[in-house]
């Protein structure tokens, strides 16, 4: 793999594109002329956890760009649909990696491309210092594997994951990704949910469960209702997603820089800017397995009704504003 | 006659300045805002919006200024009734004290501190707007009823009801007004804490399928702790929900202008009282207790500052 093409260069997208820069050729797919412009002008500087200064090739269509061995696809998955109609025909012989939060990507970027896919979820995050300059927070892991949608060889993933890894990112090549998904996807139906509900970040009262009122017996609730869908799929999942939550708000406190540190995730990142969340596609998408495979989730729908109801409220303060 | 006020903001005051216009008994007023109290004793205390009111009273920062008192109401936020009424207990030692606060487990904590308890529950409303004035914003009626576990005699509930509807606020007195207290609590508990998590008003809430739902379950939740304590409700709560979204559509719930204004809510006697009550009867609560810990996280982000201390 030589030529990498990162579709969305919001956080995670550039924390890909300015480390595989290193390794690779690598373009970038905007959707604004002006992010284009700044990257064409500036490169892509990331800061942080590690330091980079990327040349990259930007566009905001993919016909300009040079044709790519891998297309990561790094938009919100809100993006997905309007993203897999772009990219619709481009590059036969490409392959293709979606790093979505969430169900139900691949599927969408399968329906644009006969592109042997590559799942992944990520674990790093990054802010967005402007549209040429990112900085890389948690150099915490990508996991990802083979699609079984479209029988991808375990040998691709393992080759985009040699890559990630050699340009300096933390990544683990699993046969099965299912079970990593399914993690993640619990965990950030519980997280995210939480944290887009009370504005908090990911904070220690997160996990704690002393006081009745505690939120982390509202988490412990939310990730045990995932567990039985998980179960009543047939997936053993990766790792713990309590557990998973536990470590995470744990990270602050050992964190050397303050102590105090917390994660912002991403979905309150779209409460805070009023933008539509990604909540559809997590906790959504675990509430719809859940009905699918007759697993009550009373929690998880409250949550999840719960943040499409707030999006709601901002929406209709736009309509007003408008009028 | 002497009836002690124990917390005159909004709806301490209602009742504070309709008994002592009427003048029927003696009023006097405990409250720690330290301006509202002076210009209550300057220019006695005045109601306007729903009727114009001045009550003359005398008003206090300092509990050891409160004499003897035949009736106290208490009328404070939740979170204050134990300091409030620890403060107090001594002006009422031979009276019967009365809670007109939302949710439940206001008397248990008031019975802590005096022997006569009165259960009660009220629908008028209404804003300080600057000290010594408070907007009446809603007419209502209140109900009340012995404290069963440690009662005042229905005689006395009697004698208190008879001078607050004689003084403009129509009150009931009944054997049992759980019934009332528990309706107007499930009510609340399944619409205020959607209205603060969401930033939806009343209607809007109503209009979507999905969170009109999880109101229902909140309500079932609180319907079967009532059940379970052989509460008789006195309506039913989810009928009160859609009625109040046609009668009051654009109505923002109390608990969010809370969190807008970056003040404690009154989540604890609301949903964390039908979790308690749940667990005292073995009734399980899973959403209502979800919902008390959100709303808890919502108060930390607004407040950070040990609001959920």
């Amino acid at each position: 793999m030589e030529r990498v093409c990162v579709v969305g260069a919001g956080a995670i997208g550039s924390l890909f594109a300015g480390h595989l820069a290193s390794v690779a050729e690598v373009s970038v797919l905007c959707r604004r002329e002006e992010h284009t412009a700044a990257l064409s002008a500036e490169g892509l500087r990331v800061s942080g956890k590690s330091e980079r200064h990327a040349r990259v090739a930007a566009a905001t269509d993919p016909r300009s760009l040079p044709v790519p061995d891998l297309v990561i696809v790094a938009v919100k998955a809100t993006q997905l649909e309007a993203t897999a109609s772009v990219l619709r025909g481009c590059w036969p012989g490409a392959a293709a990696m979606t790093v979505q939060n969430g169900l139900g990507a691949e599927a969408v970027i399968h329906g644009a491309g006969d592109w042997p896919l590559i799942s992944s979820v990520t674990f790093m995050s990054g802010i967005r210092h402007g549209d040429a300059h990112v900085e890389y927070e948690l150099d915490t892991p990508t996991w990802l594997g083979p699609w079984s949608g479209t029988a991808t060889p375990l040998a691709l993933a393992e080759s985009a994951g040699d890559l990630l890894a050699r340009s300096g990112l933390k990544v683990e090549v699993l046969g099965d990704l299912v079970p990593a998904q399914w993690s993640k996807l619990i965990f950030n139906a519980a997280v995210n949910g939480v944290a887009a509900l009370t504005e908090l970040p990911h904070v220690a009262v997160f996990a704690a469960e002393e006081a009745d009122s505690d939120l982390g017996h509202v988490l412990r609730g939310l990730v045990d209702e995932g567990k039985a869908v998980a179960a009543a799929a047939g997936v053993a999942l990766h790792d713990d997603p309590w557990e998973m939550n536990v470590r995470a708000v744990s990270r602050g406190s050992t964190e050397a820089a303050g102590g105090d540190y917390a994660h912002l995730p991403s979905m309150l990142e779209d409460v805070l800017a009023r933008r539509p969340t990604e909540t559809d596609w997590i906790g959504g998408a675990l509430v719809r397995e859940a009905a699918r495979l007759g697993v009550p989730v009373p929690l998880n729908a409250a949550v999840w009704r719960l943040v499409k109801a707030k999006e709601a409220s901002w929406a209709r303060g736009a309509e007003v504003a408008v009028a | 006659m002497r009836i002690g006020v124990v917390g005159c903001g909004a709806v301490g005051s209602l009742f504070a300045a309709h008994l002592a216009e009427r003048g029927e008994a003696e009023v006097w007023a405990y409250d720690l805002d330290a301006e509202h109290v002076a210009a209550i004793n300057d220019r006695g205390l005045r109601l306007s919006g729903v009727g114009d009111v001045h009550g003359r009273l005398q008003a206090t920062a300092d509990p050891a200024e409160l004499p003897a008192c035949d009736f106290g109401i208490v009328a404070t936020k939740g979170m204050h009734t134990a300091s409030a009424i620890q403060a107090t207990a001594g002006a009422f030692r031979d009276g019967a004290v009365c809670s007109v606060q939302n949710g439940v487990g206001n008397e248990e904590v008031i019975a802590e501190h005096v022997t006569r308890v009165i259960r009660g529950t009220t629908f008028p409303a209404g804003r300080v707007l600057e000290p010594g004035h408070v907007a009446w914003d809603t007419a209502g009626d209140t109900a009340i009823g012995p404290f069963e576990p440690s009662p005042a005699s229905l005689e006395e509930v009697e004698t208190l009801a008879g001078l607050l509807t004689r003084a403009g606020m129509p009150t009931k007195a009944l054997a049992d007004a759980r019934g009332a207290q528990w309706t107007k609590v499930i009510f609340n508990a399944a619409s205020n804490p959607i209205g603060a998590l969401t930033g939806l008003t009343h209607g809007r809430v109503c209009e979507l399928p999905d969170l009109r739902e999880l109101v229902r379950r909140l309500v079932a939740e609180g319907v079967a702790v009532a059940d379970a304590q052989g509460i008789v409700l006195d309506g039913d709560p989810d009928a009160l929900i859609d009625h109040a979204a046609q009668v009051a559509y654009d109505h923002r719930a109390s608990m969010l202008q809370d969190v807008e204004a970056g003040r404690r809510t009154e989540v604890d006697a609301l949903n964390g009282g039908i979790v308690r009550f749940g667990r005292e009867h073995g009734v399980a609560t899973p959403l209502n207790e979800s919902i008390w810990a959100l709303v808890h996280g919502l108060e930390r982000s607004i407040q950070p500052e040990g609001a959920t201390a």
